[in-house]
């Protein structure tokens, strides 16, 4: 009499095991590409203008990943990105984290900005910034206006705070309503 | 013959972790005034608790062999007895709040011990505690005679050495068991303790807090030298990096200017002067690299810099793009900071 629950408990516990793999943490990229294997750099200047998409495997890759975006936070402080865009509320820089996005809000165009820059200002950071590291900086810019899931976006600080956690931030776009 | 062979070797097994209580990274094994202390309550700890424990187990054989009396009537009280039962519980349970008492004591008093080694002006060390290396920095009040290296960290051998702790990601903890007991370095907090080595050695340290991924290799070296030999390591700090001297070396002076490198790393004297990461201006008179994960040796750099997630996964060293001529010319330039 007592099997059956007994064997349905373990098989539930053996269920939500499964729940424990969140994600795989990818600390190196796979194969390491040379610069010459790269997407070529391909400019077009004006804002909101349709700029050439490439397909690329990555931004699906770092777009809502846990991992990818903290570590995105981490180096936004420490390549001083705080510098112009001073936490995302902007200064000599646009703000990042409202609904306004000069060249549209895809992963791609955030990676493009940071790694050929854009004119009146952002400088180019792609011989600087290995292009993981890039995908990585993109993937937590896109995070600042409440963009990606709050399961994947950073919680907030150990240290003071200059803005809500982001995972805590509603959708800029929507403000928290449903659209 | 076959018997004793095996005796021989049972005998020698619990042999095996006594070879731990020696070398550069034990507590049990003391190189300075706060070591000794610790190392001296760990023993009598250690004695004390074993002759308790030998005690009750003693207690309790006999209590299991001996066989209780036939008695005529088993619920009469026995009022003889209980009196006996009484006054022995009782004085356990004394003999167990002084022993507990005099633990207390002991320990309280070596901890006043350890607090109270200090000295006048003592060499003060800033030792900031990252994912994962310790970044070290030497104030003075003259700016210019301030210094910053990296995971290790050199002491004048005799004199007391005063330490503060900080971390600005987790809580992480240091420990150099030759030398002093465990001190967390805590975001946002400054902890204190003043480190003094007796005689002049190389001490290992760890990371004793679980801090990440690769909380097991985030070591540090504590090299203990004469006064002498101290304020010449500290004056060769002081000054700029050298300047490349070949053409392979000024090849990867360029390289680490223009490529990711400049972007975490300061080597003083050029344009390097970020601070995410470790300061490489004298890289290579340090005796390991990546937070003693490996020796310092051209090979051991070269495999850092050329795929650093294979040798420390997670660590914040991304993997660059460089040819192998191009990682060549790097590890040439940095070999040379010397």
């Amino acid at each position: 009499m007592m099997r059956k629950p007994a064997s349905l408990a373990i098989g539930l516990a053996l269920a939500v095991l499964g729940g424990c793999q969140r994600e795989e943490r990818e600390t190196r990229p796979e194969p390491v590409l040379g610069e010459s294997q790269q997407a070529v750099p391909v400019t077009a200047l004006e804002p909101g203008g349709n700029r050439p998409q490439f397909s690329n495997p990555k931004a699906a890759q770092f777009e809502g990943n846990a991992y990818h975006i903290s570590q995105g936070k981490t180096l936004f402080s420490a390549f001083n990105c705080n510098g112009c865009h001073s936490n995302g509320g902007g200064g000599m820089g646009p703000a990042l984290m409202d609904e306004k996005w000069l060249y549209g809000n895809s992963i791609e165009s955030i990676h493009a900005s940071i790694r050929d820059g854009r004119p009146n200002g952002m400088p180019t950071f792609g011989r600087l910034i290995p292009d993981d590291q890039l995908w990585e900086l993109a993937a937590y810019v896109k995070s600042m206006g409440g963009n990606v899931p709050s399961a994947a976006a950073p919680g907030r600080n150990d240290d003071m705070m200059a803005r809500p956690a982001e995972n805590r931030m509603p959708n800029a776009a929507t403000q928290g309503r449903t659209p | 013959m076959k018997a004793t062979g095996l005796h021989r070797a049972a005998a020698l097994l619990p042999m095996i972790p006594l070879s731990g209580c020696t070398g550069i990274q034990s507590a049990l094994d003391p190189k300075g005034p706060a070591a000794s202390e610790l190392a001296w309550l760990i023993w009598f700890f250690t004695g004390l608790c074993s002759l308790i424990w030998l005690a009750v187990m003693i207690v309790l054989i006999w209590g299991l062999s001996k066989r209780r009396g036939d008695r005529a009537e088993p619920l009469d009280i026995d009022e003889a007895g209980d009196r006996k039962a009484t006054r022995v519980v009782t004085g356990a349970v004394a003999a167990t709040v002084l022993m507990m008492i005099v633990l207390s004591l002991l320990s309280y008093f070596s901890n006043r011990t350890i607090a109270a080694i200090g000295g006048q002006n003592p060499v003060t060390i800033k030792l900031t505690g990252h994912q994962w290396w310790w970044e070290v920095r030497y104030e003075s009040d003259q700016p210019r005679r301030t210094l910053t290296t990296a995971n290790e960290i050199h002491i004048p051998a005799g004199e007391p050495v005063r330490v503060v702790l900080s971390s600005t990601d987790v809580i992480h903890s240091f420990w150099v068991p030759a030398l002093h007991g465990k001190k967390d370095l805590i975001p946002g907090f400054d902890n204190e303790l003043t480190l003094k080595a007796d005689k002049p050695g190389v001490y290992r340290g760890q990371c004793a807090e679980f801090c990440g991924a690769q909380h097991a290799h985030m070591a540090l070296m504590v090299v203990a030298e004469p006064r002498e030999a101290f304020d010449g390591w500290y004056n060769a700090q002081l000054s700029n990096a050298r300047q490349p001297e070949t053409d392979e070396q000024r090849a990867g002076h360029d390289l680490f200017m223009n490529r990711p490198c400049i972007m975490c790393h300061k080597i003083q004297g050029t344009k390097a002067a970020a601070n995410t990461g470790p300061d490489l201006t004298h890289l290579a008179g340090r005796q390991t690299i990546a937070a003693g994960t490996l020796h310092m040796s051209r090979g051991n750099l070269a495999a850092w810099i050329a795929d650093p997630q294979s040798v420390k996964p997670g660590a914040r060293m991304p993997t660059m793009n460089l040819s192998g001529d191009e990682l060549n010319a790097v590890v040439a330039y940095l070999e040379h900071l010397k």
